[in-house]
């Protein structure tokens, strides 16, 4: 028996990245463009879906896949908006994944009616850490980070916030009741991912919603635009 | 946290290399921007190694520092959050090294060949 050394060079997360792509590749074949939304557990991404779909987008067909590691009340909520919702639970005991990755969207993707949808938003496992760092296949990436979480949170979850392509600033509404210093989060989101896009929003009085439907309603035609 | 997952996916990516074989080391290499506590993955990956062929393997981690490059030439090591260049002020340099999270290279046992003298 000897010792001998094997040359590798592969990126750990190579296999997770790989079925990131076979998911894009059906997507693209579906013409569905895919976002993942992210945030930290509370920070609102159900409510401010619930906000975006009461009134849909414009010609934008949209469906839902909806991670959480235990239980359907999310899906719930949004089935009732009448959009075609997808449950993917990460673990059936107790406790499961922090995340969704690539593999497990995969799963998913016999139940979700791609020929049905132009834009599927992927509610991730709220989480400020892992799923950063696994790709499902998406277009983009969209985090929600409300006031109430403070200022320093670019700085505590860099990763994070500098792998999403827009920062939904949530619960805008709260601001008259909160110490919380806006123009020092903002200034830390730009230290952390200069220029980032971001939107002051509330999912409660439906401010600065219109402008995330916008950008959604952009990313599709763009991307549609750019398949033929 | 998830240096729960990271250790998972790169035990998947050794044994995919290992053929087999049983692996005594694992080098790996960390850039700054993984967010990687070092301490905290190789706890992990001594709990999920058990019963593959990384179990009682060794884990080498080489950190790699973060450096930019901006459009105006300037070239620079990141220190806690500096991502804007301080020379022009643009916001969008090119991450050159840190977002590295690659399995470089693993030691494994092998059996001798046969003699056949």
């Amino acid at each position: 028996m000897h010792r001998v050394k094997v040359r590798v060079v592969e990126d750990a997360l190579d296999a997770n990245n790989t079925i990131a792509r076979a998911n894009r590749a059906d997507f693209d074949a579906h013409g569905v463009t895919v976002v993942n939304l992210m945030s930290s557990p509370g920070a609102g991404k159900t409510t401010l879906l619930e906000a975006l779909l009461a009134d849909g987008i414009d010609g934008v067909r949209v469906g839902v896949l909806e991670g959480d590691v235990q239980g359907s009340m999310d899906a719930d909520r949004l089935a009732s908006l009448h959009v075609p919702v997808t449950q993917l639970n990460t673990d059936p005991g107790f406790g499961g994944e922090c995340h969704l990755d690539a593999n497990m969207v995969r799963s998913a993707l016999p139940e979700l009616p791609l020929h049905d949808i132009d834009l599927l938003i992927v509610e991730n496992v709220g989480n400020l850490v892992c799923p950063a760092e696994f790709h499902v296949g998406e277009d983009a990436r969209v985090m929600v980070s409300s006031v109430t979480e403070g200022e320093d949170k670019p700085l505590k979850y860099p990763l994070m916030f500098r792998t999403c392509d827009l920062v939904l600033v949530n619960k805008l509404d709260l601001m008259p009741h909160l110490d919380v210093d806006l123009e020092r989060f903002l200034h830390n989101l730009d230290v952390v991912h200069p220029d980032v896009e971001r939107m002051l929003v509330s999912a409660r009085t439906g401010e600065g919603v219109q402008a995330w439907r916008t950008w959604l309603s952009e990313l599709v035609a763009a991307r549609s635009g750019a398949a033929v | 946290m998830h240096e729960l997952s990271l250790a998972g996916a790169v035990i998947d990516t050794v044994e995919r290399h290992a053929a087999g074989r049983r692996v005594t080391a694992v080098y790996l290499q960390v850039g700054y921007l993984r967010q990687v506590v070092p301490g905290s993955l190789e706890f992990y990956f001594e709990h999920v190694a058990r019963g593959t062929l990384c179990d009682g393997a060794r884990l080498e981690q080489e950190l790699i520092p973060a450096r930019l490059r901006c459009g105006c030439g300037r070239e620079w090591e990141l220190d806690g959050y500096d991502f804007r260049c301080a020379g022009c002020g643009a916001a969008d340099a090119t991450v050159v090294s840190g977002e590295e999270f690659l399995v470089e290279s693993i030691d494994v046992e092998q059996q001798e060949p046969a003699c056949t003298a």
